[in-house]
C-alpha cells in the first residue's frame, strides 16, 4: 500500500498560559488514506480543532507540537518553517467552522481566488485564475455572476461553500474541515457534506472532519476517532464502532444522541477535566460508569478489541475493560469515589 | 447592486446633515443668548452712551424677539450670510476669507504628521504587543494626547525653536506676508505664494509650519497609536486572518493586505471625529504660535466679548465639522462595502 495521505504518530501539543502548559493533544495517532474520511468526534476542549491545526501548523504562539507527522511520507515536522508554509493551502486546506467571519469583508469573492492561486502560482494569468474559480464554484453551486461580489452578499451557507472552493481550487490533497457545519441550517448542513464526500469520492482527497455532530459522523465518514481529554479512546470503521462502541465514554456519547423515540436526556454526568492538571491512570475514569480501580492508577494503551495489538483494519480502543487480562486481580472491583457534586456537573 | 447604492448612500449622509446642522445651529445661537448682558453693553458698554447703545441695539436688530432673530440667523446661515462684529464691523466672510487659510495649512500639516507618525508607530507596537517598543510608544501615545496644547507648544519653543531657529511666531516673516499677501488671489498664503512662484516665500512659510504642525499633530497622533494598535491586534487575530494564513498566503501579506487594511477603516471614522477636537486644538496651538488663523481670531473676539464674531466663527467651524463628518462617512463606504448597505 503507497503512503497514505496523512500519518500521524504520537502528537502531543501544549498550550502555554499562565496557569501552566495545557496538554491539549496528548499521544494521538492515525493515519488517513486518499479519498478516505476521517471523523473526529469529541466534547468541546477534548482537543479535536487543536489537532486539525496541528496538522496545518497554525497553533497560535506559545504552543509547542511533538510526534511525527508525515504526508504522503513526507515528514512535515522536519521541514523549514518556509517549506512548510508552502504547504499550507497547497496541500493541505482547512475549512473553518465560522463562515460569516472567515472571508475578508473588504475583499471581493474574485480577490480572495487571484490572491490564493496567485501565492501558489504567482505566474498564472487573470484567464486562467477567473476559469479556474469559477470551475470551481460551478461545481459548488456558486454561480458565475457572484464572482464579483463581497462577502456580505452572501448567506452563512452560501459563505462556506466558497471558503469550501477556496479550498478546493488550489486541488490539496487533504482538508481538514473543522466543524464546517456547525454554524449552518440542517439544510445546508446536508448539502455541505454532501459536498465534502463527492469531493472525496471525485478527487480521492483524504478529509478529516471536525464535528460534536454523532449524525454527521455515521453519515460521511468512513472511519470515525473518539476524542476524549486530548487522546484518542477509540478509532475504527464508522459503522463498527457506532454499531459496537468499545469504549464506555463513546457508549455514552451514543447514548447521549436525540431521537425521534428519546424520551428524557441522557448526558454524562461531571465536567472534561482540567487539562493542566489532567487525572490520573485513564482521564474518563471520574466519570466512567464502568471504571474499576485499576483506572484511577494506570493509564490503558491503544489496543484492538480484543485486546491485541492494534492493525489496520481493527477497532482500537483505550480502555481496560479491552485488556482484562493485563489488569491485576485484586484491582478490577469497582472504583470507590465521592459522589459527583452538582458543582462539578456544571 | 453596490453601484447604485453608493449614490443613494451619499444622498442620505447629506441629507442627515441637515438635522445635524439644525442642533448645532440652535446650541450655538442659545448658548450666546444666555450668557449674561446682551452682546452690544457687553462689547461697548461703558464707551458709548445709553442711546447710542440703544441705537447700535436697534441697528442690529438685538431688541426684536428671539424668536425672530433665531429664524433670522438660521435663514443667514442657510444662505452663508454669518454677519458682522459688532465691534469693528468686519463681515464674518471676510474673516474667513482672510483667516481661514492660515487655519486650513495648519490643521492639514498637523494631520499629516499625525498620521504619518501615528499609524506607522501603532502598527510596530501592535506587531511587537507587549514588547518593549510597544510599551514604549503606547506612553508616548498617551503623554502625546493628554499634554495640553499650550504646554506641548512651550516646550517646542525652548527645546526645538531654540537650538534649530524655527520660527515660533506667525505663518511668514512680516515682509514675505506682505508681499505674498499684495497679490492675493486664493488667501492661502502657502498656495499664493507657489502661485506667485515666489519659492523663497513658499520655503519661508513652510518653516513658520513646522512647530505648530507638529504641536498639534503630536496631540491628534496620539489618538491614531491608540486607535491603529488596538485596531490592528484585533483584525490579526480575526478569522479572516486565520483564514489567510491557512491558505498559505504570505505572513507580509496577509498582514497588509488582510489585518492591516481593515484595521484601518475605523480610523477613517476616527478622523471624521478628530476633526472636532482638531479645530479646537487649532485654537490654541493658534495663540500659542500667534497664528494669523480662525482660532487666533476667535479668541480675539470672545476677549472683546463680541457676540456676533464669537457667534459667525463657531457657525462656520460648526458647518466645517458636518461636511467633513460627511466626507468621512462617504470615504468610509468607499472602502468598505458593508457601510453602504447599512
Amino acid at each position: 500500500m503507497s503512503d497514505p495521505t496523512i500519518y500521524a504518530q504520537h502528537i502531543r501539543i501544549w498550550y502555554g498560559t499562565p496557569a501552566g502548559p495545557v496538554r491539549a493533544v496528548d499521544d494521538v495517532s492515525f493515519s488517513i488514506q486518499n479519498g478516505e474520511i476521517l471523523g473526529l468526534v469529541g466534547e468541546s476542549g477534548s482537543g479535536k480543532s487543536t489537532i486539525g491545526r496541528g496538522l496545518l501548523g497554525l497553533l497560535p504562539p506559545g504552543s509547542v507540537m511533538d510526534g511525527e507527522l508525515a504526508f504522503k511520507g513526507e515528514d512535515l515536522l522536519a521541514l523549514d518553517q518556509k517549506e512548510r508554509f508552502k504547504r499550507r493551502g497547497r496541500d493541505l486546506a482547512m475549512i473553518f467552522q465560522e463562515p460569516l467571519t472567515r472571508l475578508n469583508p473588504l475583499m471581493r469573492v474574485s480577490e480572495h481566488f487571484t490572491e490564493t492561486l496567485r501565492t501558489h502560482f504567482p505566474k498564472i494569468s487573470d484567464a486562467e485564475v477567473e476559469k479556474r474559480s469559477l470551475d470551481v464554484l460551478q461545481v459548488i453551486g456558486i454561480p458565475p455572476s457572484r464572482w464579483k461580489a463581497y462577502p456580505h452578499e452572501f448567506s452563512g451557507g452560501m459563505r462556506q461553500r466558497i471558503m469550501i472552493a477556496l479550498a478546493l481550487v488550489l486541488r490539496p490533497a487533504f482538508v481538514v474541515a473543522d466543524e464546517p457545519t456547525t454554524a449552518l441550517d440542517v439544510l445546508v448542513e446536508a448539502q455541505i457534506i454532501r459536498i465534502l464526500r463527492d469531493l472525496a469520492e471525485q478527487f480521492d482527497t483524504a478529509l478529516l472532519l471536525i464535528t460534536h455532530n454523532l449524525g454527521i459522523i455515521a453519515e460521511a465518514c468512513d472511519r470515525v476517532a473518539v476524542m476524549y481529554a486530548g487522546k484518542i479512546v477509540e478509532i475504527g470503521d464508522a459503522r463498527d464502532v457506532f454499531s459496537d462502541p468499545q469504549h464506555p465514554y463513546t457508549q455514552e456519547l451514543l447514548r447521549s444522541t436525540i431521537t425521534l423515540t428519546t424520551d428524557g436526556l441522557h448526558s454524562i454526568p461531571g465536567a472534561p477535566p482540567d487539562l493542566i492538571d489532567p487525572p490520573s491512570g485513564c482521564h474518563f475514569h471520574p466519570r466512567c460508569p464502568k471504571a474499576m480501580a485499576h483506572c484511577a492508577v494506570a493509564e490503558p494503551p491503544v489496543r484492538n478489541k480484543r485486546g491485541g495489538k492494534p492493525e489496520p483494519g481493527t477497532t482500537d480502543v483505550a480502555c481496560w475493560i479491552n485488556q482484562l487480562a493485563d489488569v491485576p486481580e485484586d484491582a478490577r472491583g469497582p472504583l470507590e469515589r465521592g459522589e459527583i457534586s452538582v458543582a462539578d456537573e456544571a | 447592486m453596490s453601484a447604485g447604492s453608493l449614490p443613494r448612500y451619499v444622498l442620505q449622509r447629506v441629507l442627515l446633515v441637515i438635522p445635524m446642522m439644525f442642533i448645532l445651529l440652535t446650541v450655538v445661537f442659545v448658548l450666546l443668548r444666555v450668557a449674561p448682558g446682551d452682546p452690544i453693553s457687553a462689547s461697548l458698554g461703558g464707551k458709548l452712551t445709553e442711546e447710542a447703545i440703544n441705537a447700535r441695539r436697534e441697528m442690529l436688530g438685538l431688541n426684536r424677539p428671539f424668536i425672530v432673530q433665531y429664524l433670522e440667523y438660521l435663514g443667514n446661515t442657510a444662505t452663508l450670510n454669518f454677519g458682522e462684529t459688532i465691534t469693528d464691523n468686519h463681515a464674518i466672510l471676510d474673516i474667513i476669507r482672510d483667516n481661514g487659510g492660515a487655519t486650513l495649512t495648519l490643521t492639514i500639516g498637523a494631520f499629516i504628521i499625525a498620521l504619518g507618525v501615528g499609524i506607522p508607530l501603532g502598527r510596530i507596537a501592535a506587531r511587537g504587543r507587549d514588547k518593549a517598543r510597544d510599551v514604549v510608544i503606547r506612553v508616548f501615545g498617551i503623554i502625546s494626547y493628554a499634554t495640553p496644547i499650550f504646554f506641548v507648544g512651550l516646550l517646542m519653543q525652548l527645546y526645538i525653536a531654540r537650538p534649530t531657529g524655527l520660527p515660533t511666531s506667525g505663518i511668514a516673516s512680516p515682509r514675505i506676508m506682505h508681499a505674498v499677501n499684495q497679490n492675493a488671489i486664493t488667501h492661502v498664503i502657502l498656495v499664493d505664494s507657489v502661485i506667485q512662484g515666489n519659492w523663497a516665500a513658499v520655503g519661508d512659510v513652510l518653516v513658520h509650519h513646522i512647530l505648530p504642525c507638529l504641536t498639534l499633530g503630536m496631540m491628534i497622533c496620539g489618538v491614531f497609536i491608540r486607535m491603529v494598535r488596538v485596531n490592528l491586534l484585533q483584525t490579526l487575530q480575526s478569522d479572516y486572518v486565520e483564514a489567510a494564513r491557512a491558505r498559505g498566503i504570505h505572513e507580509s501579506r496577509v498582514v497588509r493586505k488582510h489585518a492591516f487594511r481593515n484595521a484601518l477603516v475605523p480610523v477613517v471614522t476616527i478622523v471624521g471625529l478628530q476633526a472636532a477636537m482638531t479645530l479646537g486644538g487649532a485654537v490654541l496651538t493658534e495663540s500659542t504660535f500667534n497664528w494669523p488663523g480662525l482660532g487666533t481670531q476667535l479668541m480675539h473676539y470672545i476677549q472683546a466679548r463680541d457676540y456676533m464674531g464669537v457667534q459667525g466663527i463657531v457657525t462656520f467651524f460648526a458647518l466645517v465639522v458636518a461636511a467633513i463628518s460627511v466626507i468621512v462617512d462617504v470615504v468610509n463606504a468607499l472602502i468598505d462595502p458593508r457601510v453602504r448597505f447599512e
